[in-house]
């Protein structure tokens, strides 16, 4: 149902602040651990579950989602703000796809705030955000691509994503920064896939910011067909 | 279409008039200024740009809004690539009320409204949505729907309040409002002339845009002249692109 891990996994159970596992071990159908810097991906099949863990808090997850038969047709965040007339996504976000049509749903919410705006770290938005030197400075984009060259995809597929548990405020006049997080340890965030789809995560690296408390740390990526 | 911020006459180029639910597309040259006029004040002007010589490089909205701090766009400010370039630089702007978030509307949305109606019906006053026509004009260039973000949308503003949810405000530039983008390298342009993927209005309706393609001298605001330390690093990364090519 998933690639086979790339390397080895930390089992979870054995990190500080891992959630408890759903009822029985047989609706488990992933349970990993991300490291920190570290893309995971993964299909999640349709009516199944898919929690993602912020272990220690604070730690930014770059996540973005395809239909898993057709790669074209994949996550929006313009698409998602839209529908649901604001910006931060929780309990009841429906994650929108760019022909329109549902990818998925958020229905479990521990930290209450995720992120549409800001996308993803790179190597070359870093140089204009904190300097040339910070260019070969590990980062979001160079996961992102990673995880979706397992699947044959590639930049042309990469959109804006996801960041679940970073704050992104934005006023009324219009300023934005990305701010410390609101997240802690053990928080958690709940898809249901509303149909089979590829997640490619970026557990962020981002080090010259507070989206990941300054201190990347490990999340919990658990697919499950358990209801909560 | 000169104004204050003109220091010599500029030399128009082409000049084309989009009627409602219009599209336009063009290879718009390093240097030249892109002038976009809401001519009856009506919004709902939305665009996409592509580095011509290699267009999966691409406008980038989270990219040019955070590196900003700002999510709507003014003279002053940039458009940024993914690659952490300056695509064009905001020369001009009469009225500050341009989206960055909302994305486009698609056929879902124009046909759920209870403005839908075909071709058979309405023939050209068809009532076209903003995702299609952007898919039309990237067709052209070879390019599908894998090539489609996020666009801009101009002189249509919508405020974001502190829980998160926006609030429409739509145009208010008046009549006549205008935006001047100077493209920083060779751009591929598309731009697709419907209203607003938020406008509440019940009528499916907007009015015609103009977009002049110019030469003009020097402006009184210039970020390429008066950069902050992030866009003048972006400025950098395009000018380390054009010296390398």
């Amino acid at each position: 149902m998933t690639d086979a891990p790339t390397r080895p996994m930390v089992p979870s159970s054995t990190l500080p602040g891992a959630a408890a596992p759903p009822t029985t071990d047989a609706s488990v159908l992933v349970d990993e651990t991300v490291r920190p810097g570290e893309p995971w991906t993964g299909v999640v099949p349709a009516g199944a579950l898919l929690r993602i863990v912020d272990l220690e808090g604070n730690q930014a997850v770059d996540t973005l989602l395809y239909d898993a038969h057709d790669p074209t047709d994949r996550y929006s965040s313009a698409t998602t703000v839209r529908d649901q007339g604001g910006i931060f996504l929780t309990t009841g976000s429906v994650l929108r796809s760019s022909e329109g049509g549902t990818l998925a749903t958020i229905v479990d919410d521990t930290c209450g705030r995720h992120d549409t705006v800001g996308g993803a770290c790179s190597a070359e938005s870093n140089t204009c955000r904190f300097g040339h030197h910070t260019r070969h400075m590990h980062n979001c984009r160079d996961n992102f691509l990673l995880g979706l060259s397992r699947h044959g995809l590639g930049k042309r597929d990469l959109v804006p994503n996801i960041n679940f548990f970073m704050n992104v405020p934005v006023t009324p006049d219009g300023h934005l920064d990305i701010v410390d997080g609101i997240s802690r340890p053990g928080a958690y965030v709940e898809l249901r896939a509303e149909r089979d789809i590829l997640v490619v995560i970026s557990n962020c690296p981002q080090l010259n910011n507070p989206c990941n408390g300054w201190n990347p740390t490990p999340v919990q990526v658990l697919v499950h067909t358990a209801t909560t | 279409m000169n104004d204050s911020n003109d220091a010599t006459m500029p030399t128009v180029i082409t000049d084309d008039l989009l009627s409602p639910g219009a599209y336009w597309t063009g290879r718009v040259g390093r240097g030249r200024t892109i002038s976009f006029t809401d001519v009856e004040g009506t919004g709902g002007v939305s665009v996409l740009l592509y580095n011509a010589a290699e267009p999966s490089e691409r406008y980038n909205a989270p990219d040019t809004v955070k590196i900003q701090n700002q999510i709507f766009l003014t003279a002053g400010m940039v458009l940024f690539s993914d690659m952490g370039r300056v695509l064009c630089s905001i020369t001009g702007d009469t009225g500050g009320h341009h989206d960055t978030l909302a994305g486009a509307s698609d056929a879902g949305t124009v046909d759920s409204a209870s403005h839908g109606g075909t071709y058979q019906e309405r023939h050209n006053e068809r009532h076209v949505n903003t995702r299609d026509n952007l898919i039309a004009a990237l067709g052209r260039h070879g390019l599908d729907r894998r090539d489609i973000v996020p666009p801009f949308n101009l002189f249509d503003r919508v405020e974001v309040e502190p829980d998160g949810r926006f609030t429409w405000v739509g145009p208010g530039g008046g009549p006549g409002a205008t935006i001047d983008l100077r493209a920083e390298i060779d751009l591929l342009v598309v731009v697709s002339n419907t209203p607003h993927a938020l406008d509440p209005s019940p009528q499916w309706a907007t009015g015609p845009a103009r977009i002049t393609v110019l030469d003009r001298g020097p402006v009184a605001t210039d970020p390429r002249t008066d950069p902050t330390p992030e866009q003048a690093r972006g400025f950098e990364n395009t000018d380390r692109l054009l010296a390398l090519a």
